[in-house]
């Protein structure tokens, strides 16, 4: 009886919502935790890059390479202060519009007004002419083309803003357009027939922000959902021993790191930093809490950002012995209850961090323990991240515990600009001037001798392994899941997209 | 006028005039709470913006000046009541979006899934209330009583992922989430109306008791009446009362309170919205949310009312 109910439930389910031929499927249901909500390519231009909704002038394949993009090829002028992107010809918006020079200047201007990349980088005019946009720059600066391939630099169609320049729509030129918008869960999406490039073979694609982890391994385990992005270490674990599910984890640069307030009495003397950076357990965080033992960070910058990753440099190491011995060179010395104390100011410290990433908490909480056995009292404040930020403006941050992504664009010197150059940065090096790095820096940044960039970006990367002005934990591994019957796919360790248009089944 | 319509008319009148009062009280109240909340608003904007990778300092600056934040907070409120005579709510701090547009879609998806509940719900609740409140102390009775007390003790999130586990996971007969099409409205549905109907079966069943053991209903039997139409013309009349009047308060309760069971099952709902609003201090996103709730509390009590005055003659005379 139970048997025939279930049957018949079925059936009427089965006849509710599912096609009625078995074919080879045309479509793709993608689950991630990002919700998507605003029109805005500064809010949401990582989601419609992704999603192959809007391009930029740059792309990128998954090694971080440059490739052409809606521009064909671009140059820089001899002294460096002019570069010329040729646009594409043939492109067509997705309302059918031609894309030309004036959309392209509008959509880049836009975004050098906007929070994002294009404002970090030296650029005093953008301007077009003959099916070139021209940049011009205050001072040399060879990652442009890299920034733009950031999301935010993505290039809408004129009529996805309405009179006052505001984004009210998403209409771009990427392989798949927009059918249905229902923020923030959901974008469907259909085949973009009048493409540029290859088109894709998949018909259709529909978009699901599902922010809890549970609900996204579920979906990946039921095959509701094709691909299914960032899986919690006990999802990923379940997943692997389902049968019609493939399951991978992607090295990306994204680097669980603690900042140190350099400019703080405890922390001024390098070796005070060295201490905390010794009484780290990496290897007890990437095996019990990220669930990667591979992971744990001997260098700030992990394997999958290539000339910035170092095989030469001694990797940290945790040794609380040695720890203690730098802390006592430095005056430190154990009081009564255990904590250390100097000049009878005890070492009791503010850690912030966040909930927003789950492992944040439960890190801070492993060093909290640790530190404690070397004599440093340590309280940990869960908020907002903001308050990262607002501590470094206001001087009152001590500690802080984030995870910070240096694949922002293919080149990462985008991230090292901001975090480490003159003055540092609120999400980079605080209290901590090294003129040295700053000068190496503006030369990775400017140089198109590629000999001479890679022996700056070694001088910049063993400085900040000996200073360690940010301490690095571990590195990110980015999990995902994938029906067995869909090929063709490939996940970018940037991130900069989803690789639908690649995509296609076999069965 | 009858007199059924004069108490209509009151009701109107009143509630109406409710609804000014609350619109302005709820307007201010969620204004004043979002000021004191702790931290910087610009940071918070900025942070729901641009994610943190993209979110600094300048970024919070810019946000600020745009937003006019350093406004004092007299003249921003005075903007909104402004705005509010106007009939418009805004445009989202973070998302840029016009507020009406953003709640109409999320509180639409909200009803639905509330009103999918109460269906769910009563589904359930009524014959066994019904049948439990016919013959106090019996088998039924003390059964769906030890079957509510569990269920009411299981946390909605649990259940809700329990459900998924076994009719879509395990028997392959639901969406897991999702909600494009009715198949994924029935889990969470089903998740929220157990809940409601762990208590609401017990409310039935509370109310059949007591007007079963009425003297009204010894004097229906006695002038001649069958239990039958006893039953259907007057225990179930009266003991609707408590049962409307109570389902009115579960309706309110699941249109703002079920943000667990939206985010469960990636439900773009109200109470979803307006927890995101608040992390994000998008004051004007807030402020037209509880607007919103606060008017449909009103309304959901002028059709209880309503309701109520249909089934108990009594009401049309007072």
């Amino acid at each position: 009886m139970i048997k025939q109910l279930r049957v018949a439930i079925g059936l009427i389910i089965a006849l509710s919502t599912a096609p009625v031929l078995a074919d080879i499927k045309t479509n793709v249901t993608i689950a991630a935790p990002w919700e998507v909500a605003s029109f805005d390519p500064a809010v949401a231009g990582f989601a419609l890059q992704k999603l192959q909704i809007m391009e930029n002038l740059v792309d990128a394949d998954a090694t971080g390479i440059l490739r052409s993009g809606l521009a064909t090829e671009w140059s820089a002028s001899e002294d460096g202060l002019t570069w010329e992107f040729t646009l594409r010809n043939g492109v067509i918006f997705h309302d059918g519009t031609p894309l030309n020079v004036d959309a392209a200047v509008f959509a880049l201007d836009r975004a050098l007004q906007q929070p994002g990349v294009l404002k970090k980088a030296p650029i005093s005019k953008i301007s077009g002419s003959n099916g070139k946009i021209i940049f011009t720059l205050e001072t040399p600066f060879t990652a442009l083309p890299a920034f733009l391939a950031h999301a935010s630099t993505i290039i809408p169609a004129p009529s996805a803003f309405n009179a006052e320049g505001k984004p009210v729509a998403l209409i771009g030129t990427g392989p798949f357009k927009v059918s249905d918008f229902t923020p923030p869960q959901n974008i469907s999406m259909a085949r973009n027939e009048a493409y540029w490039g290859t088109a894709p073979k998949i018909e259709t694609v529909n978009y699901l922000a599902a922010s809890r982890a549970e609900t996204r391994a579920l979906l990946a385990e039921s095959g509701n959902a094709d691909i299914v992005f960032t899986l919690d270490p006990s999802g990923y674990g379940h997943l692997q021993h389902v049968d019609d599910v493939e399951t991978q984890a992607v090295p990306i640069p994204r680097v669980v790191t603690l900042k140190v307030n350099s400019g703080h009495p405890f922390f001024n003397d390098v070796r005070a930093r060295q201490a905390l950076s010794l009484a780290i357990p990496r290897a007890g965080i990437a095996k019990a809490i990220t669930r990667f033992p591979e992971a744990a960070a001997g260098q700030l910058f992990p394997p999958a950002l290539g000339d910035w990753h170092s095989k030469d440099l001694m990797p940290l190491e945790t040794d609380l012995d040695k720890a203690a011995l730098l802390l006592s060179e430095l005056g430190w010395t154990k009081g009564e209850d255990g904590i250390l104390t100097r000049d009878e100011e005890r070492f009791s410290i503010m850690l912030r961090t966040f909930p927003d990433r789950p492992e944040l908490p439960l890190i801070a909480t492993a060093l909290q323990d640790t530190w404690r056995e070397l004599g440093i009292e340590l309280e940990v404040s869960v908020a907002s991240y903001t308050e990262i930020p607002a501590g470094h403006q206001d001087g009152s941050l001590h500690v802080a515990l984030y995870a910070r992504n240096y694949g922002l664009t293919p080149d990462p010197i985008g991230s090292v600009i901001q975090d480490f150059g003159k003055g540092g940065g609120d999400w980079g090096a605080m209290g901590w001037d090294n003129a040295d790095v700053v000068k190496a820096i503006n030369i990775i940044a400017s140089t198109k001798n590629q000999e001479i960039r890679g022996e700056n970006i070694a001088k910049v990367v063993n400085s900040l392994q000996q200073e360690l002005p940010i301490i690095p934990i571990v590195w990110y591994q980015h999990t995902v899941s994938v029906d067995k019957n869909l090929n063709g796919v490939i996940i970018d360790p940037l991130q900069r997209s989803y690789g639908l248009s690649k995509m296609f089944w076999t069965e | 006028m009858s007199s059924f319509g004069k108490t209509v008319f009151a009701v109107l009148a009143t509630r109406g005039l409710q609804a000014v009062v609350v619109a302005v009280i709820v307007g201010i109240v969620s204004f004043v709470m979002m000021q004191s909340l702790p931290g910087d608003a610009a940071y918070r904007i900025a942070a729901g913006r641009y994610g943190y990778d993209m979110m600094d300092a300048a970024a919070a600056e810019a946000v600020r000046l745009e937003l006019g934040l350093d406004q004092p907070a007299i003249v921003q409120l005075w903007s909104w009541l402004t705005m509010l005579a106007q009939f418009d709510l805004g445009i989202s701090a973070v998302y840029g979006t016009p507020v009406a547009d953003e709640i109409t879609t999320q509180l639409g998806y909200s009803m639905l899934l509330a009103v999918g509940a109460v269906v769910a719900s009563l589904l359930i609740a009524l014959p066994l209330g019904i049948a439990s409140g016919l013959k106090p102390n019996g088998l039924l009775d003390h059964v769906t009583l030890g079957v509510s007390i569990f269920i009411r003790a299981i946390p909605s999130f649990a259940l809700g992922v329990l459900l998924v586990l076994i009719f879509a996971v395990q028997l392959n007969l639901l969406p897991v989430a999702g909600f494009k099409s009715f198949a994924n409205l029935i889990l969470p549905s089903l998740t929220l109306g157990l809940g409601l109907a762990a208590v609401s079966n017990r409310v039935i069943r509370d109310a059949v008791v007591d007007a079963m053991s009425a003297d009204w209903r010894l004097f229906s039997r006695t002038k001649g009446l069958s239990a039958q139409r006893t039953l259907s013309r007057h225990v179930l009349r009266n003991a609707a009362l408590p049962v409307v009047t109570y389902v009115g308060v579960q309706l309110a309760y699941l249109i703002e309170g079920v943000v667990i069971v939206e985010t469960v099952f990636a439900w773009p709902g109200i109470g979803h919205a307006l927890v995101h609003a608040i992390f994000g201090r998008d004051i004007a996103m807030v402020q037209g949310t509880a607007l919103v709730l606060g008017l449909t509390y009103v309304a959901l009590n002028l059709i209880v009312d309503l309701t109520c005055r249909c089934i108990d003659p009594r009401t049309r005379r007072a």
